[in-house]
């Protein structure tokens, strides 16, 4: 009984204790968490600025990030929150900044410029967005010019929507169990071809929707061994558009980290369909489509929203093909932004280094998501 | 049931293996139609209880021997083997009787598959149809059944299958003209009706126009047709394509009242395309005329 006493006792003072220290001396990423005002580094070296920015966004503070800045009088902080988080809900919304590099361009005694890249954490993986930032010198202390993009603006207007939506009714519980359901859609594996990567296999595709509704598809795969044993089933997640629209075809990824092609003696190709409510608006233009050759090898352009409807998310979707139109590549990337009506917004695909010298033609599409609409 | 009935009862099961099948105190039909009415004739004087036993019912009547016990009709109504046992204090007595589903149809489970498919398509179309009498019992005798697949525009096709087993099946060709085609199986009075979607095929080509738009260049395709002249229904995805000096532009535009149109970047010497699924289209080199 006077043992258990000492021990509580001790515990308590121990932790009184660290309490103490943790208070006076607090680990940098705690304070970032807290909002604490040591998290701004020191602004007396142009490097340090831009840091300093950095780490403020990253901890969201961003009435400290906006008070830092040169040029704050040309922008509100409301302003300069929503150039990095988005006019509208987009895949930054929900999305806080993982990481940051800062790469120094130029610098003389009283101004530098330095490119920020933001490491987004979103649900879909990590999000990258650069930005060119101009530090000048001001009384002995480095502040940075922000390059604020103001909101795009779309002039009132009108644009008649008419084109198809498709609801489905699925038959009743109660009826008899002869009677017919609707038909799932039918979908066709016109393109399949697996690699050996060094990060595993990986099997490339396309999926085509022949039938005249819209179908929710998506693909798995199984490698099969000796005696048609299967090895490891994958699916392709997100590495396709799950949304096909009548003869709209897609192309898919599925990937089998750390397996290898040898001993695989057959794949088994599922693809499943559903119908599924949908509408064919909004349309997408993917616009000045460029491949880039290595080193840097990517696919860009911009996609132009031809409909009325805000689309908040996009995906984009690369097929790559060689010379005799045999499918090598298969790459996507999220766009952070939303797109607005007529508003071209930029992307950019990355494509691997030794594939892109293969690579001599490409087939672009985007698979989009609406607020309140679907896949 | 109560626990000491179903005692009774599968005592009487077991007791009945030892019996002879027919018994003369025991008059009682071979086989009846479900849902008819019968009756059995119980030999002898005194008190006894008559029992029928099958797989889904059981009847209990308490009787007096010597007389001839009737069934109203519908009191036997599922289809199967049945033991009719006679209990009385000093005998038992056992005989069997079969009830059959009955002979007229009356109900139908139709199973048509797909419930849409391609025009033009051989033997795309099949039916299977399980024949019941009115208490759900599965008609096994060999029952004619008639299958028709007719379109909107009266044309039809007819098969005639006997049933096998309480079962009959058919397959028919899509036609050549898309639609909601009727596809009804009869048999006797009794008829189930399916639709069947004729939905069009591929576009059998897709020739494509580019006129100037203000600053840009106007794509639009002649209406879409399948090989037997159906009009390919809005929705459809048709991809215009503009190459141009290496850079590339592609816009997926839905079908809208049969024809796909859409507005690209105005490039002289601009290779302009359009495909839809698996079908290419006429290309155009654009010079701003």
């Amino acid at each position: 009984m006077k043992t258990g006493g000492v021990l509580a006792a001790f515990l308590m003072a121990a932790t009184i204790a660290l309490v103490v220290v943790g208070t006076l001396w607090p680990v940098p990423s705690a304070l970032a968490y807290a909002g604490g005002e040591h998290l701004l580094q020191s602004s007396s070296t142009p490097e340090g600025a831009v840091t300093s920015l950095g780490e403020a966004i990253r901890a969201r503070a961003w009435d400290k990030a906006y008070s830092s800045l040169a040029n704050k009088a040309q922008f509100t902080e409301s302003q300069f929150e929503l150039d990095l988080t988005g006019y509208y809900p987009s895949l930054l919304t929900y999305a806080t900044v993982d990481h940051f590099d800062v790469r120094p361009i130029h610098s003389t005694d009283s101004e530098a410029d330095f490119q920020i890249k933001l490491y987004w954490s979103t649900v879909v993986g990590l999000s990258s967005i650069s930005r060119d930032l101009h530090v000048t010198k001001a009384g002995g202390q480095w502040q940075v010019e922000w390059p604020i993009e103001k909101q795009p603006v779309v002039p009132p207007q009108v644009i008649p929507v008419n084109y198809l939506r498709w609801d489905v009714i699925y038959r009743g519980a109660g009826e008899d169990w002869g009677t017919q359901d609707v038909e799932a859609p039918h979908v066709r594996i016109v393109d399949m071809h697996p690699v050996q990567r060094a990060d595993g296999v990986m099997i490339l595709g396309e999926l085509l929707n022949e039938d005249v509704v819209p179908a929710y598809v998506s693909v798995t795969a199984t490698l099969l061994g000796k005696n048609q044993a299967a090895i490891a089933t994958e699916g392709s997640a997100d590495k396709i558009s799950h949304l096909l629209l009548p003869k709209q075809v897609t192309p898919f990824l599925i990937q089998f980290p750390d397996r290898t092609l040898s001993g695989v003696t057959g794949i088994r190709m599922t693809p499943f369909s559903n119908l599924i409510s949908a509408s064919a608006d909004p349309v997408i233009e993917i616009d000045n489509q460029h491949l880039n050759p290595a080193p840097d090898a990517s696919l860009n352009g911009q996609l132009i929203n031809q409909s009325g409807q805000i689309v908040n998310v996009a995906h984009v979707l690369g097929t790559f093909y060689d010379k005799s139109g045999q499918l090598v590549w298969v790459a996507d990337r999220y766009v952070n932004t939303a797109l607005l009506p007529q508003t071209p917004v930029p992307f950019d695909i990355r494509i691997p280094e030794d594939l892109a010298r293969s690579v001599n033609s490409e087939r672009t599409i985007v698979a989009t998501y609406s607020e309140g609409g679907a896949l | 049931m109560k626990p000491q009935h179903a005692l009774l009862i599968c005592g009487l099961l077991v007791a009945a293996q030892w019996l002879p099948a027919q018994n003369p105190r025991l008059q009682a039909p071979q086989s009846i139609a479900a849902g008819d009415g019968f009756s059995i004739q119980c030999g002898g004087s005194g008190k006894a209880s008559l029992y029928i036993l099958g797989i889904n019912q059981v009847l209990k009547r308490e009787i007096d021997l010597g007389q001839t016990v009737s069934f109203a009709p519908g009191a036997l109504h599922n289809a199967g083997h049945y033991l009719v046992i006679l209990k009385s204090s000093d005998s038992l007595d056992k005989s069997e009787l079969d009830v059959t589903a009955a002979k007229s149809p009356s109900d139908l489970s139709f199973l048509a598959k797909p419930s849409r498919l391609s025009v033009g398509i051989r033997d795309g179309i099949t039916g299977a149809v399980y024949v019941f009498d009115s208490y759900q019992n599965l008609i096994t005798t060999p029952v004619p059944v008639t299958f028709q697949l007719s379109n909107p525009a009266g044309a039809s096709q007819t098969r005639l299958v006997q049933t096998r087993n309480g079962a009959a099946f058919t397959s028919m060709d899509s036609t050549q003209q898309q639609g909601a085609d009727k596809f009804v199986a009869r048999a006797g009075d009794v008829a189930s009706t399916r639709i069947v979607g004729q939905v069009p095929g591929d576009p059998c080509g897709i020739k494509m126009a580019a006129k100037p738009s203000g600053q840009q260049v106007r794509l639009e395709t002649e209406p879409l047709r399948d090989c037997s002249g159906n009009a390919v229904p809005d929705g459809t995805i048709v991809t215009f394509t503009e190459t141009y000096q290496g850079a590339q532009t592609t816009v997926d535009v839905p079908l809208k009242r049969g024809i796909a149109q859409v507005d690209m970047p105005a490039h002289n010497g601009a290779m302009l395309s359009a495909a839809s699924g698996v079908v290419l289209g006429n290309q155009i080199r654009w010079e701003g005329q």
